[in-house]
C-alpha cells in the first residue's frame, strides 16, 4: 500500500513527503541539517535532548524535529531567532551538567557535543557548573570499557543500543531527576553485571561518556623496547573501515595501506588473522562434520546439535550469562584472534627462533570484546597470555596519526611471511553470514569432493543484512566416507547483533529450530560493525562496509580455507589434522556458565 | 511468612506474567516486605524475563519504592515550601529527638524510618506528614509524637 503524500514548507521551501516521516527527515532531504544527539538511525525515537527544536508556524511550543511527524500544510522554521535562541541554551544546559574537559578527554575531536558546543560558539559559563564530584570517578573495571558519568548527557542512546540491539540492557536509567545516571543493578561495575564488552554502546554514545579501554601506551611501549619482538594481527573487518578514521571515503578498502602503516609504526612482523580465520574453518569445519557424524551414523545422544559459532566474544560471553544451559552447543574452536596467538607463541616463535617470552603479541580488532577475551585464563595455552594486547580499528587510528604518517599517501604494502597469507573465505568472517559461506565452501567440497554450487562461490543466501537468516543446502553426490550424508539437508541459521541471537536461541531452546548449524555474531552487520570500529556507525555505512568486504573475496586468488598454502604447511609441519591432540591442546576452548542477574 | 521467591511468583501470578505488571509486582513486594530487596528485584527480573538493570531502574526512580532495608513504619514529612513555612522544622526536631534517628534514618528496633517528601497536596493544611498509608494533616510537635506513640505500641516486631 503507497503511503500518502504530506505536503509542507521548511524555510518556506515547499516539499512532499510521506505522512509519518519526522521533520528531521524531511528537512534533511531539502538539505538542511538540524542538529541532533539523543537521536540515532540504528535506534527508536527518545525525544530527550531537544537540541532539534524547531518552529512551526501556529505552534506555542517548539517542536523536538527528530520525534514529530509532519502533517498537511505544516510550516517549519528550522534556523529562526526563536530556534537559535533556544538550541543555545539548551546546549548550555547541558553543558551545565557536563564535565566539559574537552582537551583531555578521550572524545576530544570527535565528539558530537563539542561540535555542537563549537557551532554554536559556547563561551563562558552562563548556568552554574552543576557536575557532581563523584560522577568523576571513571568505572575501569572493565577491560573493555570506560564509563565516566560526569561526560554523560543522559540521552539514553546507549540504554537502548544495549536494550533494542543487544538485547542484554545491562545498562538502564536510573533514579531521577538531578540524580538520574546511566547504570547498572546496584549501581555496580561494568565487570560485575550481565555486559557483554561488545561496544555497542561506545560506538552510539555522542560524547566521552563511554569509551574503549585503550592500551596505546602499552603497545608503544612493547615496540620501544628492543628486548620485545613484537608481532601485530589485522582482524578482517579491520582493512574495510580504518579509512574512515583517516581521511578516507567510506567503503574503500585499505588493506594494503594499512599494512604499510603498521610496518611504519615499528611493528617487527605485520601479521594477519585471516590466516587463523582460515584455520578456524578447518577446525571448525570438522568439528561440524565430526559432531553430524557422531549423530547419523553412530546415533551417538550425546552430541549436541545444532552447533553453534564461536569467533565473537560478545556473544560467547552473552551466552555465558544468558543462555548457559546452551553452551555445549558452542564450538570449542577458539576466535582466530586467540588462535593466531597460541600458533604465534609456539610453531611462529620456533620457524623464526624468537623465544615466546620475548614476543608480544598485538591485535588489530574491530572489537572491544576482544580485549576482554585475551584476558581470559583459558587464552594461555602457549604458556604464556596468547595475545598480549588488544587495539581497536580505532586506536590504530589514533597510532597512526601519533606518528605522522600520511595515510591517504601510503604505498600499498604485503603481509609478511608466513601467518599472512589468506584466502577470500577469511576476509568475509568480517561480515554476518561470512562465516557460514566460508565453513561451507570448505566443509561441502570435503564432503563431496565439488565445489559449492553457488555462481563464482558466492552462497548468496547466507548474505546480506536481515537479523536472522536461514538456509537450507541439499547435499548429494557425496563421496563414499561421507555417505550418511547424502541427500541430507543441511539446515543453517545467521543472526547478527545479540537482540536477534536471542530470538534464534529462545527458538533452538524450544525446539522450534531444527538447525545443524548456527552461526552468530553479537554486532549488528557482524564485525564490520563491531564496537572497536569508526565512529559515526549506521546501516548505510554498514552496508557499503559488507559492499568492500565481498569485493576483497572477489579479488583474492585463493577463495576458499582449505586451498590456503600457509594452511597447508601448518598441518603438514605442525598440527598434523584438523582436530588432533595438538589442536586440541592450542586452538580449542570451554565456556563456562556466568550469573544471568 | 511467605520465602521472597514465593511472595514473587504469587504477585506475578495475579499481575500477569509481562513487563506492565513490574509496578503492580514491586508495589506488592514492599507492601510485604517494607522494601525491594537485592534477592527481590532479581526474582522479578527471572519472572518477568527481564534485566536486573531495568528492575532496578525502575525500582530507583519511584521514592515509595525503596531499595534499601526499612522500618516497619515509614514516617514522611512534606518537605516543600508551603509545610516548611508551616512549621515543618519543628516537627522533623521533634520525632528525631524522640526517635533517637536523623531523616534518612532507621530505628534501632526496626520500628520506624524517618524521611521528607515531596508535596503531598494537603498544603493548606500543613504542616502534614505521611505514616504508611495515613495522612496526618494541621500537625503540631506535641501531635505528631502522640501519633508516633500510638503507632510504636501497636507495632510487634
Ligand atoms: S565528551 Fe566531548 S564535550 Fe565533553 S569533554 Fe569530552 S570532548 Fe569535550
Ligand atoms: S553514556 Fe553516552 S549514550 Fe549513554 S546516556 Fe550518556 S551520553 Fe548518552
Ligand atoms: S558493551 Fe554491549 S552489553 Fe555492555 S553495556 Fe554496552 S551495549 Fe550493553
Ligand atoms: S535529537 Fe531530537 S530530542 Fe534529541
Amino acid at each position: 500500500m503507497s503511503k500518502y503524500l504530506v505536503n509542507l514548507k521548511i524555510n518556506n521551501m515547499p516539499i512532499a513527503v510521506e505522512e509519518g516521516t519526522t521533520i528531521l527527515d524531511a528537512a534533511k532531504k531539502l538539505n538542511f541539517r538540524i542538529p541532533t544527539l539523543c537521536h540515532h538511525p540504528d535506534l527508536t525515537v527518545a525525544g530527550n535532548c531537544r537540541v532539534c527544536v524547531v518552529e512551526v508556524k501556529g505552534a506555542k511550543l517548539l517542536a523536538a524535529a527528530c520525534a514529530t511527524p509532519v502533517s498537511e500544510g505544516m510550516e517549519v522554521f528550522t534556523n529562526s531567532e526563536k530556534v537559535r535562541i533556544a538550541r543555545k541554551h539548551i546546549v548550555e544546559l547541558l553543558l551545565s551538567e557536563h564535565n566539559s574537559d574537552c582537551t583531555k578527554c578521550y572524545k576530544n575531536g570527535n565528539c558530537e557535543l563539542q561540535e555542537l558546543a563549537s557551532e554554536y560558539r559556547i563561551g563562558d559559563h552562563v548556568f552554574l557548573d552543576l557536575v557532581r564530584p563523584e560522577s568523576k570517578i571513571q568505572d575501569i573495571s572493565s577491560p573493555s570499557i570506560v564509563k565516566d558519568d560526569s561526560k554523560c548527557i543522559r540521552c539514553q542512546r546507549c540504554v537502548r543500543t544495549c536494550t533494542e540491539l543487544q538485547g542484554v540492557s545491562a545498562l538502564a536509567v536510573v533514579h531521577k531527576g538531578d540524580q538520574q545516571k546511566i547504570s547498572t543493578f546496584l549501581n555496580k561495575p561494568l565487570n560485575e553485571v550481565v555486559c557483554t564488552n561488545c561496544g555497542q554502546c561506545i560506538n552510539r554514545c555522542p560524547t566521552g561518556a563511554l569509551t574503549e579501554r585503550n592500551y596505546i601506551e602499552e603497545v608503544w611501549n612493547a615496540i620501544y623496547d628492543p628486548s620485545k619482538f613484537v608481532v601485530v594481527q589485522t582482524a578482517p573487518a579491520t582493512r574495510i573501515a580504518l579509512g574512515e578514521d583517516l581521511g578516507i571515503p567510506v567503503g574503500e578498502r585499505v588493506t594494503g595501506k594499512m599494512v604499510a602503516a603498521l610496518k611504519k609504526l615499528g611493528f617487527n612482523k605485520v601479521l594477519d588473522t585471516d590466516f587463523t580465520a582460515d584455520l578456524t574453518i578447518m577446525e571448525e569445519g570438522t568439528e561440524l562434520l565430526t559432531r553430524l557424524k557422531r549423530a547419523l551414523v553412530d546415533k551417538d545422544e550425546t552430541v549436541v546439535l545444532p552447533m553453534m559459532t564461536s569467533c565473537s566474544p560478545g556473544w560467547i560471553k552473552f551466552q555465558e550469562h544468558i543462555f548457559p544451559e546452551l553452551l555445549d552447543n558452542l564450538s570449542t574452536c577458539k576466535s582466530p584472534q586467540q588462535m593466531f596467538g597460541a600458533v604465534a607463541k609456539t610453531y611462529y616463535a620456533d620457524k623464526i627462533n624468537i623465544k615466546a617470552q620475548d614476543m608480544v603479541v598485538v591485535s588489530i580488532m574491530p572489537c572491544t570484546a576482544k580485549k576482554f577475551e585475551c584476558e581470559r585464563p583459558e587464552m594461555r595455552d602457549s604458556g604464556y597470555q596468547d595475545v598480549d594486547y588488544v587495539l581497536t580499528t580505532r586506536e590504530l587510528s589514533m597510532m597512526i596519526r601519533q606518528a605522522g604518517i600520511d595515510f591517504c599517501k601510503l604505498e600499498e604494502d604485503h603481509y609478511d611471511s608466513i601467518l599472512g597469507e589468506s584466502s577470500g573465505a577469511a576476509v568475509i568472517f568480517g561480515a554476518t553470514g561470512g562465516v557460514m559461506e566460508a565453513a561451507l565452501r570448505t566443509a561441502y567440497e570435503i564432503v563431496t569432493g565439488r565445489e559449492v554450487p553457488f555462481t563464482n562461490l558466492n552462497i548468496q543466501p547466507v548474505r546480506g543484512m536481515e537479523g536472522i537468516k536461514d538456509a537450507s543446502i541439499k547435499i548429494k553426490n557425496v563421496k563414499p566416507e561421507w555417505s550418511f550424508l547424502e541427500g541430507v539437508d543441511l539446515n543453517v541459521a545467521i543472526a547478527h547483533g545479540l537482540a536477534n541471537a536471542r530470538q534464534l536461541m529462545e527458538k533452538v531452546k524450544s525446539g522450534e529450530a531444527n538447525y545443524h548449524f548456527i552461526e552468530i555474531m553479537g554486532c549488528p552487520g557482524g564485525c564490520l560493525g563491531g564496537g572497536g570500529q569508526p565512529i559515526p556507525t549506521s546501516p548505510e555505512i554498514r552496508k557499503k562496509r559488507a559492499e568492500a568486504i565481498y569485493e576483497e573475496d572477489a579479488g583474492m586468488p585463493i577463495r576458499k580455507s582449505h586451498e590456503n598454502p600457509e594452511i597447508v604447511e601448518i598441518y603438514k609441519q605442525f598440527l598434523g589434522e584438523p582436530l588432533s591432540h595438538k589442536s586440541h591442546d592450542l586452538l580449542h576452548t570451554h565456556y563456562k556458565p556466568r550469573h544471568r542477574y | 511468612m511467605l520465602t521472597t521467591e514465593t511472595l514473587v511468583k504469587e504477585l506475578v501470578e495475579k499481575n500477569g506474567r509481562t513487563r506492565n505488571s513490574l509496578m503492580p509486582v514491586l508495589q506488592g513486594i514492599v507492601r510485604e516486605q517494607n522494601y525491594l530487596s537485592d534477592e527481590a528485584m532479581i526474582c522479578v527480573a527471572k519472572e518477568l524475563d527481564l534485566s536486573a538493570a531495568d528492575v532496578y531502574g525502575t525500582a530507583s526512580f519511584y521514592s515509595f519504592l525503596d531499595t534499601i532495608p526499612r522500618g516497619k513504619n515509614i514516617i514522611r514529612i512534606c518537605k516543600t515550601i508551603t509545610c516548611h513555612m508551616q512549621g515543618k522544622d519543628d516537627i522533623v526536631n521533634a520525632l528525631s529527638n524522640a526517635l533517637k534517628i536523623k531523616i534518612g534514618e532507621t530505628t534501632h528496633d526496626k520500628k520506624f524510618t524517618l524521611l521528607t517528601t515531596n508535596c503531598l497536596g494537603w498544603c493548606h493544611k500543613g504542616p502534614v506528614m505521611l505514616v504508611n498509608d495515613e495522612v496526618y494533616p494541621e500537625l503540631t510537635p506535641q501531635k505528631a509524637l502522640e501519633i508516633i506513640e500510638e503507632y510504636a505500641k501497636k507495632t510487634v516486631i
